[in-house]
């Protein structure tokens, strides 16, 4: 960090010689991504776009991953950020297990972490320009947050970014409930997705869909 | 121990590979006052014996809270168990921050240990001369640990240190089987007969010792005077199992050593033995 400070590129918050070297606006994006809690677990959804601008170029883009033993993570915006936060997370992870003492980071540890780095980068005006769902089971207790590029951070039984807070939630907040099975789940998130595909010029008909259940391990 | 010419630094083996000051360091902890830890699969207890300057001054702080889910009761130069202490504040307080969950206490041990281990390895510095009896709650249940001056730490079910600690650890070593189930109330018992046997004839009172708990559901916190002194009256006068039969009978007119010199705390060892490999 010392580095940052003598150099007069960066010293200066807005100084325009730093702005190489933050972000200022996103190049290749994902765009929504859908969570649900469900009996067993948490159902994540997204579609495998990357848009370049206008353009839908990438079609073959994984935006949902899982992280470590518990956790599911999906990101909507710049790419190239969430590869940077996959980075960071598997570094965290890596230290984690290094212990090698039985205890492990669960979702909600996973989400808190985030959320630090993430309105760490927005004090700094170096944001990662993404919305990040984090969900997972832990010792049987289900998890399912989101984090936003300026760190505004919440949990709930079904949360979304991008336009699927706009399209996706409004159905979620009539059709959700307590204990969907796998199936009723997967079918409500289709009908999520159908919907974006119609409404979101962004969207492309390539889906990716993750689920984290209890007492099951990634591996 | 004798004084050669080994011992001046701690960078410095002797030729039997002993770091004679880091047993020196250990040496401190056994002249302390007696801290005891016991845990049972929900519980710990930490007790200690209050030693003041003299009477008219307080008694030395010995039980920290480090956490809700942490405490830890030191045995040697307090000093450097206040500020170990804080480091283990400042080390939860950062866990919590980043990760909104407890540091798992295992790894707050380790973290000590590696601290303590520093010490032992640089000519700049001296081992801190503590020794801890960290107990604390994590997802896999209730832990005790003992962080020594070397930079190593053990789990126990129960475990004594500082002086007449011996005598703790023999009522200890009779009882530890039946700590794991144990009940709160009775494993708080067994601490105050434990912290019994090294006072060695002294009179229990809520004013010689110090006890703390932490629980499932419940937070690390220091039971007040009235609390204690209400249980020491519970088991005196319930005339419970006297806790050794060769325990000190209360009127015997003990002379008790200043705790300056702990031979009788030193079981005969080796002295080619390095008495870190416990």
């Amino acid at each position: 960090m010392n580095s940052f400070d003598s150099n007069p590129a960066t010293n200066s918050l807005i100084s325009s010689e730093a702005d190489s070297q933050r972000t200022l606006y996103p190049y290749v994006t994902g765009t929504s991504v859908v969570g649900i809690k469900y009996k067993d677990g948490i159902l994540l959804a997204a579609d495998m776009g990357g848009s370049y601008g206008s353009t839908l170029r990438y079609k073959s883009v994984e935006r949902l991953k899982p992280v470590g033993k518990h956790s599911l993570i999906g990101a909507s915006g710049e790419i190239s950020d969430f590869q940077e936060i996959m980075r960071y997370l598997d570094d965290l992870i890596l230290s984690d297990n290094m212990w090698d003492d039985g205890n492990s980071l669960g979702p909600k540890e996973v989400h808190n972490y985030l959320t630090r780095v993430m309105y760490n980068r927005r004090n700094k005006f170096n944001p990662l320009w993404n919305s990040l769902v984090l969900g997972g089971v832990k010792n049987g207790q289900k998890y399912l947050g989101t984090v936003s590029m300026i760190g505004v951070h919440y949990e709930d039984n079904h949360v979304a970014t991008g336009f699927g807070n706009h399209l996706a939630r409004p159905l979620l907040r009539d059709e959700w409930r307590e204990n969907l099975t796998f199936e009723e789940g997967v079918i409500l998130l289709e009908k999520c997705m159908r919907v974006l595909l119609y409404r979101d010029r962004s969207a492309v008909n390539k889906l990716q869909v993750l689920f984290s259940l209890c007492g099951i391990h990634n591996s | 121990m004798f004084r050669n010419q080994y011992d001046t630094d701690v960078t410095t083996w002797s030729p039997a590979g002993r770091l004679f000051q880091v047993e020196y360091a250990m040496e401190a902890v056994k002249q302390g006052s007696a801290a005891i830890g016991l845990r049972s699969k929900s519980h710990v207890v930490l007790a200690c014996v209050n030693k003041s300057n003299s009477e008219l001054s307080s008694h030395q702080k010995k039980i920290f809270k480090v956490d809700d889910h942490i405490g830890v009761a030191i045995s040697g130069l307090t000093a450097d168990g206040r500020v170990l202490s804080r480091y283990m504040r400042n080390e939860c307080i950062n866990y919590f921050y980043s990760y909104e969950s407890q540091l798992p206490v295992g790894r707050l041990v380790v973290q000590l240990a590696d601290k303590a281990q520093v010490c032992t390895q640089r000519s700049w510095k001296r081992p801190y001369g503590v020794g801890l009896l960290v107990g604390g709650l994590d997802e896999s249940g209730a832990h005790l640990y003992y962080n020594c001056p070397s930079g190593n730490y053990f789990e126990y079910q129960a475990f004594a240190i500082g002086s007449r600690s011996q005598a703790a650890k023999t009522y200890l070593e009779r009882k530890f089987e039946t700590f794991m189930e144990s009940s709160r109330e009775n494993l708080i018992k067994d601490a105050l007969f434990a912290l019994r046997e090294t006072l060695q004839g002294e009179k229990l009172t809520s004013s010689t010792c110090t006890i703390a708990v932490v629980g499932v559901g419940e937070a690390f916190h220091i039971l007040d005077q009235e609390t204690v002194q209400a249980l020491i009256n519970e088991f005196e006068i319930a005339g419970e199992e006297a806790p050794a039969d060769e325990a000190a009978a209360p009127d015997q007119a003990d002379d008790s050593e200043s705790s300056a010199t702990a031979a009788d705390q030193v079981t005969p060892s080796d002295p080619d033995v390095a008495p870190m490999d416990m």
